[in-house]
């Protein structure tokens, strides 16, 4: 173009063809405008039909009277105004009909005792979550605050004496490309600061470990005391023993992630990273007391903390459909490796099983 | 529209309407971009469904790729003698990966996407600098460079603003952020395409691959690279600033991305002031005195004071910073090499400076995970101090000695001109 001006600094000239491009330019800009939002006007009627067109979960009965008998808690993913709110079914029949509590949370952990509950706010582009202890008719019992960070993995003790969070520290993707830094937390339900699991003493091979890149997430209690967690030290990850009386953590097994202890207390379910490529993981159960490791049927990458329907089946949340969608189900799987992974509860996310 | 490079308009004159429309092409282009970059983290965790440690991966290639192929680039500009179009494609590639965001789910085609758009970046930058340079008068450099800076740091400003709109207009409408992000970028292109004149400058003369390396690695441009090399290499990635500051004041994650506001104010107002300054008392002491401001910033941000006073210092202080440098530097670079290779000289001189800033990156990090953040700061301060006399001593003469026009090419200056 223009090539017979190349040698001319000041090439374009008022003429003829300076005014046919400026138009072009502005019909590019015209034809753009209109394009742009034509396509916003459409996007946006259709997000109000797919609202209302798409398959609501059903709902119904009480959950005052579901949560009498054993059941699971979770958090209703299904289209709708009811999206994100606490649902409850009775594991008799999990899939069926669910009851909606009160309560909105994106992610929730519940005993007979109380519930915690990780609330996501998004302000801008920046999300930031809210903790709340919730008593059992889903009331805000105490907040535990809005920390920095984004919060993703939260578990009671037994007795609900005690709430573990974890979150991701924002930002730290800076820090080194690729990898992320967690902040996990437990806190006295009764009150009290919460104590900060980097503050604990943690011992990998006997030997205390005082490296500042320190991570801890994904804590699963055994009782009023004893918890189960993910260490990364060095470069590893490992499944730690603690205690939070002792404030000390034990180095067990390698490469645990997100570890749920099962309910008679002798196996850990986890992600297992192995040799998969980043950021995918293989659901597995280790025996604690064999170390004995068994990959479970299902072969689909799980970023979930598992949790258990009892000692033979796991439960834990997939992303269904395509991404876009952001539909999660919520899928069970036998805790021997044995048999197929089925769905659970349909349009579920984040269950928590209480008997 | 005219251009008059020549034609000596003094410090009050116009800027070149060449360097007008490539900073409204970048002005788009970066509102288009940025309109991305800020819904991204909240797509791919949010909505994708992506982890975070998937994030991080994404994060990482959207950092790390355009440094890679700015040299190339600044080669092809040369090369062909076609810097415009070597832009166009530059600036073309970054538009489409905006269309791709629809189709592309999942990690690995996102990455890609992400990885198209900073390749496209990479492509672009050195040779619509030249066209800048070749487009200005040499004694207005720093302010032609101050002008395209602001208004393209107006463009970064925007681009989050609208997506916000966007999404509050739309839920959930990360398709129809990127629709109107493709849609605005194309008509940075079209501007591009039909406005911005194409512009030769090696004058027939065919340029060897030869000929660049000898003119990059030659001694008008080699002492400048050293000190470009020294200062990169002592520069703490901002994202790092920011968490310092985000950790000493257990400031709410809400507030963050107001801390790239705050430093894009203050750049986008002092780019062509600072830009003018460095045309008036040397290119070479403005970015010095840049460096002098990142200096201030180490040691504010690692100081006992706590609060909104020392935050927004430090904001205001590496605003600076940026705005004595990043428009100052190819400003600098482009009288020291002939017009022919102009572009890769550029590109060359940008390179070192991305790849000295990612290492001082790797090693900061690597510091604050040893010893903490604070002590991590101070030492990069004891560096930098070190620094910045060794840089002052490459770099003199390198600012303010014009290059005898024509001449350049034909008989670069003998080593160690003044």
């Amino acid at each position: 173009m223009n090539d017979g001006a190349a040698h001319d600094p000041g090439e374009t000239g008022p003429g003829g063809r300076g005014r046919a491009r400026l138009l072009a330019v502005v019909a590019v800009t015209v034809l753009a405008a209109v394009g742009a939002s034509a396509y916003v006007v459409h996007a946006r009627r259709e997000s109000q039909r797919a609202t209302e067109r798409a398959p609501h979960a059903a709902t119904g009965g009480d959950w005052a009277s579901v949560s009498a008998g054993p059941h699971v808690v979770f958090r209703n993913t299904g289209a709708g105004p009811d999206q994100g709110k606490v649902a409850v079914a009775p594991l008799t029949d999990p899939a069926g009909p669910r009851a909606l509590t009160p309560a909105s949370c994106d992610r929730v952990y519940a005993t007979r005792a109380r519930a915690v509950c990780l609330s996501a706010h998004t302000v801008l582009t920046t999300r930031s979550y809210q903790v709340r202890l919730l008593r059992p008719d889903w009331s805000t019992e105490r907040d535990l605050g809005k920390l920095t960070g984004l919060y993703s993995r939260t578990r009671l003790a037994p007795d609900a004496g005690h709430a573990a969070v974890t979150a991701f520290v924002y930002g730290d993707s800076y820090t080194s490309p690729g990898k992320f830094s967690t902040r996990t937390t437990i806190t006295p339900a009764a009150g009290g600061a919460p104590l900060d699991l980097e503050k604990f003493e943690l011992v990998v091979d006997g030997k205390v470990r005082r490296d500042r890149d320190r991570n801890f997430w994904g804590v699963t209690f055994a009782d009023g005391d004893r918890f189960y967690a993910t260490a990364l030290a060095g470069g590893k990850t490992w499944l730690a023993r603690g205690s939070v009386a002792a404030r000390r953590l034990t180095a067990l097994y390698e490469d645990v992630e997100c570890p749920s202890l099962s309910p008679d207390g002798t196996r850990i379910a986890y992600k297992k990273h192995g040799d998969l490529p980043d950021g995918q993981w293989r659901l597995t159960v280790l025996d604690l007391a064999t170390g004995r490791q068994t990959p479970l049927a299902e072969t689909r990458s799980v970023d979930d903390q598992p949790e258990w329907l009892d000692d033979q089946h796991v439960l834990y949340g997939l992303q269904s459909g395509p991404m876009a969608a952001r539909t999660t189900d919520v899928w069970v799987a036998d805790a021997d490796g044995g048999g197929t992974p089925s769905l659970f509860i349909p349009n579920a996310w984040s269950p928590a099983v209480v008997r | 529209m005219r251009d008059r490079p020549a034609a000596a308009g003094g410090a009050a004159g116009r800027v070149a309407t060449t360097v007008l429309l490539l900073g409204v092409v970048s002005l788009l282009t970066d509102i288009s971009s940025e309109m991305v970059a800020a819904v991204l983290p909240l797509y791919l965790t949010a909505q994708a469904g992506l982890g975070y440690l998937g994030y991080g991966l994404v994060d990482g290639a959207y950092q790390g790729v355009s440094a890679l192929v700015r040299m190339v680039g600044g080669y092809a500009g040369d090369r062909s003698d076609r810097a415009k179009w070597i832009a166009v494609i530059g600036y073309g590639v970054s538009a489409l990966s905006r269309i791709a965001l629809l189709p592309a789910h999942g990690l690995a085609a996102i990455t890609a996407v992400i990885t198209a758009d900073r390749l496209g970046k990479g492509l672009r930058t050195a040779p619509r600098d030249a066209l800048i340079a070749a487009a200005s008068p040499p004694h207005a450099l720093g302010r032609a460079f101050g002008v395209h800076r602001m208004l393209d740091t107006i463009g970064a400003a925007l681009g989050p603003l609208v997506a916000f709109l966007l999404l509050a207009a739309v839920p959930q409408g990360y398709n129809a952020v990127f629709v109107v992000a493709f849609a605005v970028a194309a008509v940075g292109l079209a501007v591009l395409v039909l406005l911005v004149p194409d512009r030769r400058t090696n004058r027939g003369t065919r340029v060897r691959l030869g000929d660049i390396l000898r003119e990059v690695t030659g001694a008008r441009l080699r002492r400048p690279l050293l000190a470009c090399a020294l200062l990169g290499a002592v520069t703490i990635g901002d994202g790092f600033l920011y968490l310092v500051l985000q950790q000493q004041d257990e400031l709410d994650v809400r507030w963050f991305p107001l801390l790239f506001v705050g430093t894009n104010v203050a750049y986008l107002l002092l780019a062509l002031p600072l830009g003018r300054l460095a045309d008036r008392v040397g290119r070479a002491r403005v970015l010095l005195a840049g460096h002098v401001a990142l200096l201030a910033v180490y040691l504010v941000a690692a100081g006992p004071v706590r609060g909104p006073v020392t935050i927004v210092a430090v904001l205001a202080l590496l605003g600076t910073f940026y705005a004595a440098t990043d428009g100052v530097l190819p400003a600098l670079v482009s009288r020291l090499v002939s017009a022919e290779t102009r572009t890769s000289g550029i590109a060359a001189a940008q390179t070192v400076t991305v790849v000295a800033r990612f290492a001082s990156s790797v090693a900061f990090g690597a510091l604050w995970s040893a010893v903490g953040a604070r002590p991590g700061l101070l030492a990069f301060a004891l560096l930098l101090a070190a620094a910045l006399p060794v840089a002052a001593v490459l770099l003199r003469g390198a600012g303010r000695t014009p290059l005898p026009s024509g001449a350049a090419a034909a008989s670069p200056e003998p080593a160690g001109s003044p």
